[in-house]
């Protein structure tokens, strides 16, 4: 058809504006840094970036913010994607709180989290006096989110002011930041979660293996499916990361005493903390599957995530602190 | 690389039949989806148009409400109505702020997709005080949805948000008239309201327009169209946006691609990384690069995933020239036969977009496409009144307040007018100080530049005046003159030029400037020569060679040209004028466009030796206290027009030299 020639595709124009936004970063700050999480939306980020600057390599490191807390298929794809695509990665944690054993079974996660993900994250930016932090959040994740810009102002405290943000118009971003100040950049912000596996789809774009349906022991909390072994090692002296490697998975066998975890085809729809993260119930083990699945879903993909059921509005909360 | 990353150990449950079939249904799916295009809108309204309500309505009636955001909706829908239906609105008022105050504070971005087409919904508060971010979610988008109220008609608000979606050149207006259950769904009132709505639009200019009676709450003609009003026979607000045609948006003719980024991975590669803003291009294809004038040639449009043949408007591209030519971040590459306006002033509508009030003598930041200047403000053309549309004179804008005004950047832009190019016509101002965004503007190239200029230098030499002692108590208020200089200008058939020679004291500028007056004036030019030192016996009789007099008669020489200038003469002035200041000073008075500075620049020895005066040797004897090269400075012209060396060039030589350069203007 005539009126498709020279037009872009839905997910081409998606892919076009996020490169655009990887490169006036890197042209216009001095020191970028991505915030690499391994899940989905930081693979796409990754592809997205090594677009960007083909046939140069990422001008900026990877940064990951790490809470001891991952899964251990999280640490060895992260570490492969590394060897493979050959970025700097710089792996950060807030090692004061994993040394006092914080976690989210005694603080809860509202205090586990803010201590390990967004101290960890806020002390590793002000440590790399980095002016611009590129993450993979996206528009449709969750209702606060659907106002926030593609380059998001943070005070010296990494602090968001929703009512105060800098209006943002065609494709001209502000970059201008003043001492200790910084940018959120979010290249995904017009992606939705069905865009982000069409796209991983059409780019091949390689994945954790949680993101799998296979057989996994889980317990049933409420109607939320945790990962079994995610209850044994409640107790467990928590190994804190120092290097990009691979820790050693804490084996000390649980003393509570539990419900009976089974053992059923699930698979992951979002990456966090095993304590926190739920499994759902699925079959889908290739990409085609997911999306078969997708395109049914009606639970958006929050829901298996303990932290947003916290209080109300309590992403917004999280943000305004600095929670990315 | 295979499709499934990794391999099941065991499936169950699952019969290879469901497999296979669920399958062909995702690879439908998929190839449906390829075929996909987007369409932005933004969708305004006030406080109590239901435009929330429209939005969580077209989500809901699309299946795109998530299960979780439709338990919140249960959840926090108002209890105090009673019977209420499911409160949409609540779905696109996300910040806890306006959910306590019930209103929309900022501009919102949901989502939804159909089989042909995917959505990005802008939804932008209709208050007064945020307007601008109705600017901003206006500025990208295909497409408006302008509620109007039934019951109240064509009112104010929908006055001043039509205006700015025709401001800010959104190609097409939808205008839902909502609460059509308010009216018992008249037909009449529909018909009233289209009827003043479409006169409005006329004068705003806005061409592509549709106007739909909805109910927003109860759901006539969003998603179908329901039973209440059979007297429609046109789309539903949903219809519409699936199937309105929005390929003429692109400007596929003015290739311009604003250069982000150089990626020079090693000294094999080296391309320019930007986003394609409008037009298209081919490998092979001559372009311009601007600001050098440059030419090259497209040797490789290259890609992550392999070179393109050609690239077209909102493709991120990277492009490799077939030479080393000087390329950076900030320039423009453009066709040779098809270059934008380069110009260092212009005039925009500009939306100021801070609580700080606009402060017409601070310098701020522009920034446009990839590049990034200072900019001053030279004037406000008029303010426009956004309820009643009139034009009011301004000395500043205020927060939300829309002006026309000339500006002045650092250095120039390659624009186009803002109506034919919105990437290339469109600006942000950013303040230095605090780095805030403050105003958006989108450039209207109507106005010769060189008009503008001329206002600018205007009102510095006005402002140089101001600036001087005076023993007038009251400035002087000068009066337009009831025929123009570009009248005179006309009628003598010539631009009026002042040729200002420098250089020291017999270094040849009275011979060149003598032979020039006369070769102009065979020529049939009206022209007069101003020579230094035949105005000290008369003009400048009372003045000697101090610093103080020095500059004196600079100004009163330059004073004088202006208003040979302004009575259409060209005039050929030849003085020492030692200070770099002081010239500065008289490009100034003059008129920067109109100043043509020329170096006589014969070395010193040479001036030494000719001495026909014998004033050097009274100066190195010690007799002249000031004289330039001997007991005073000469500062040299940095970027004089020409600098000619009569030691090495004749007479002669020099004045065909020096025409030629007054023919190129």
């Amino acid at each position: 058809m005539a009126t498709r020639q020279f037009s872009l595709t839905h997910l081409e124009q998606l892919e076009s504006e996020s490169i655009h936004i990887f490169r006036e970063v890197a042209a216009c700050f001095e020191r970028p840094v991505f915030l690499y999480s391994v899940g989905k939306d930081s693979s796409v980020l990754l592809r997205l970036a090594q677009k960007a600057f083909a046939p140069g390599k990422i001008p900026f490191p990877l940064l990951h913010v790490d809470t001891g807390f991952k899964f251990p298929e999280m640490y060895e794809f992260r570490d492969r994607m590394r060897d493979e695509i050959g970025f700097e990665l710089i792996v950060a944690s807030n090692r004061e709180a994993i040394e006092q054993g914080a976690n989210p079974y005694d603080l809860g996660t509202k205090k586990c989290c803010a201590l390990l993900k967004t101290g960890g994250l806020l002390t590793a930016l002000r440590e790399g006096k980095y002016d611009a932090a590129i993450g993979g959040a996206r528009r449709d994740e969750e209702k606060s989110r659907a106002k926030e810009r593609f380059y998001s102002f943070r005070d010296r405290y990494g602090q968001w002011d929703p009512k105060n943000q800098r209006p943002e118009l065609w494709n001209l971003y502000n970059s201008a930041v003043g001492q200790d100040e910084s940018i959120r950049v979010f290249p995904l912000s017009n992606w939705t979660e069905l865009d982000i596996w069409l796209y991983i789809h059409r780019e091949q774009i390689p994945i954790s293996a949680l993101y799998f349906a296979r057989e996994r022991e889980v317990l049933d909390q409420d109607g939320t499916l945790i990962p079994a072994n995610a209850l044994t090692r409640r107790g467990a002296t928590q190994t804190a990361p120092t290097t990009p490697t691979t820790p050693t998975t804490p084996t000390t066998p649980t003393t509570q005493p539990t419900q009976a975890s089974k053992c059923v085809m699930t698979r992951f729809r979002s990456l966090g903390c095993y304590p926190c993260t739920g499994a759902m119930l699925s079959t889908a083990t290739t990409l085609e599957e997911i999306i078969g699945e997708m395109i049914a879903v009606k639970t958006s993909e929050r829901a298996s995530r303990v932290i947003d059921h916290d209080a109300d509005a309590s992403m917004e909360a999280k943000k305004r602190e600095g929670y990315f | 690389m295979p499709t499934r990353l990794w391999k099941p150990r065991n499936v169950k449950g699952t019969s290879s039949v469901d497999r296979s079939k669920l399958a062909a249904q995702v690879r439908s799916f998929l190839k449906q989806h390829d075929q996909r295009s987007v369409l932005r809108f933004t969708s305004v309204g006030s406080v109590d148009d239901g435009k929330s309500t429209l939005i969580g309505r077209l989500l809901h009636d699309t299946n795109s409400l998530l299960d979780d955001q439709l338990a919140t909706l249960a959840r926090d829908t108002r209890m105090d109505v009673a019977g209420a239906p499911i409160d949409f609105a609540l779905v696109t008022d996300g910040l806890k702020a306006e959910r306590e105050q019930g209103i929309t504070i900022d501009v919102a971005y949901r989502y939804f997709s159909l089989h042909s087409r995917s959505f990005i919904i802008a939804d932008t508060p209709g208050h007064e005080q945020y307007t601008r971010n109705m600017v901003t979610g206006a500025s990208t988008a295909n497409l408006a949805i302008i509620l109007i109220d039934a019951r109240h008609g064509v009112a104010v608000q929908t006055k001043r948000h039509s205006f700015i979606a025709a401001l800010l050149g959104i190609p097409r207006l939808l205008i839902a008239v909502n609460k059509m259950d308010l009216v018992e769904y008249s037909q009449k009132a529909f018909e009233e309201i289209r009827e003043e709505y479409s006169d409005f639009a006329q004068r705003l200019g806005i061409v592509d327009l549709k106007l739909i009676p909805i109910s927003a709450l109860k759901g006539d003609n969003v998603v179908t169209a329901g039973q209440n009003m059979p007297w429609y026979h046109g789309e539903t607000v949903l219809e519409y946006l699936e199937t309105v045609y929005i390929g003429s948006d692109r400007n596929l003719v003015d290739f311009r691609f604003p250069v982000q980024y150089v990626i020079r991975p090693d000294q094999h590669f080296r391309g320019f990384a930007g986003q394609v803003a409008s037009g298209r291009v081919r490998v092979g294809e001559e372009v311009l690069i601007l600001p050098s004038m440059r030419k090259s040639t497209i040797k490789r449009i290259s890609t992550f995933n392999g070179d393109l043949k050609e690239a077209y408007p909102s493709q991120s591209i990277v492009i490799v020239l077939d030479d080393e030519v000087d390329v950076s971040r900030g320039d423009m590459l453009v066709r040779p036969n098809n270059v934008p306006r380069i110009e260092d002033h212009f005039e925009a509508m500009l939306v100021w977009m801070s609580e700080t009030p606009m402060d017409p003598g601070k310098t701020y930041v522009l920034k446009h496409t990839t590049r990034e200047t200072k900019v001053s403000v030279l004037a406000i053309q008029y303010r426009v009144d956004v309820n009643t549309l009139s034009r009011e004179p301004a000395q500043q804008l205020a927060l939300n307040e829309i002006g026309r005004v000339a500006l002045r950047t650092s250095g120039p832009l390659y624009f186009d007018d803002y109506k034919r190019n919105r990437m290339t016509g469109s600006f942000i101002i950013i303040d230095p100080i605090n780095n805030n965004t403050m105003g958006a503007g989108m450039i209207i190239d109507r106005m010769p530049s060189k008009l503008l200029r001329e206002q600018d230098e205007e009102q510095q030499v006005a402002h140089l005046r101001r600036s001087r002692p005076s023993p007038q108590t009251e400035p002087p208020h000068p009066h337009a003159g009831s025929v123009s200089k570009s009248e005179r200008e006309t009628k003598l058939g010539q631009e009026a030029v002042t040729v200002w020679f420098t250089g020291y004291s017999a270094s040849g500028k009275s011979s060149i400037s003598s032979a020039l007056e006369r070769l102009l004036f065979e020529e049939g030019r009206t022209v007069y020569h101003l020579d230094g030192d035949n105005l000290r016996s008369g003009l400048n009789g009372d003045l000697a060679f101090s610093r103080y007099d020095r500059t004196e008669n600079i100004r009163r020489v330059a004073e004088v040209a202006r208003l040979f200038n302004d009575a259409g003469i060209i005039v050929v002035a030849s003085l020492i004028s030692p200070y770099g200041e002081e010239r500065e000073r008289a490009r100034t008075i003059v008129g920067a466009s109109r100043f043509v500075e020329i170096h006589v620049d014969t070395p010193l020895e040479v001036c030494i030796q000719r001495d026909p005066k014998g004033l050097y040797k009274k100066a190195q004897a010690g007799e002249l206290p000031s004289f330039t090269g001997i007991s005073d400075r000469y500062d040299r012209p940095k970027k004089p027009a020409m600098r000619i060396d009569t030691s090495t060039t004749s007479t002669e030589d020099a004045i065909k030299q020096v025409m030629r350069l007054l023919r190129a203007r």
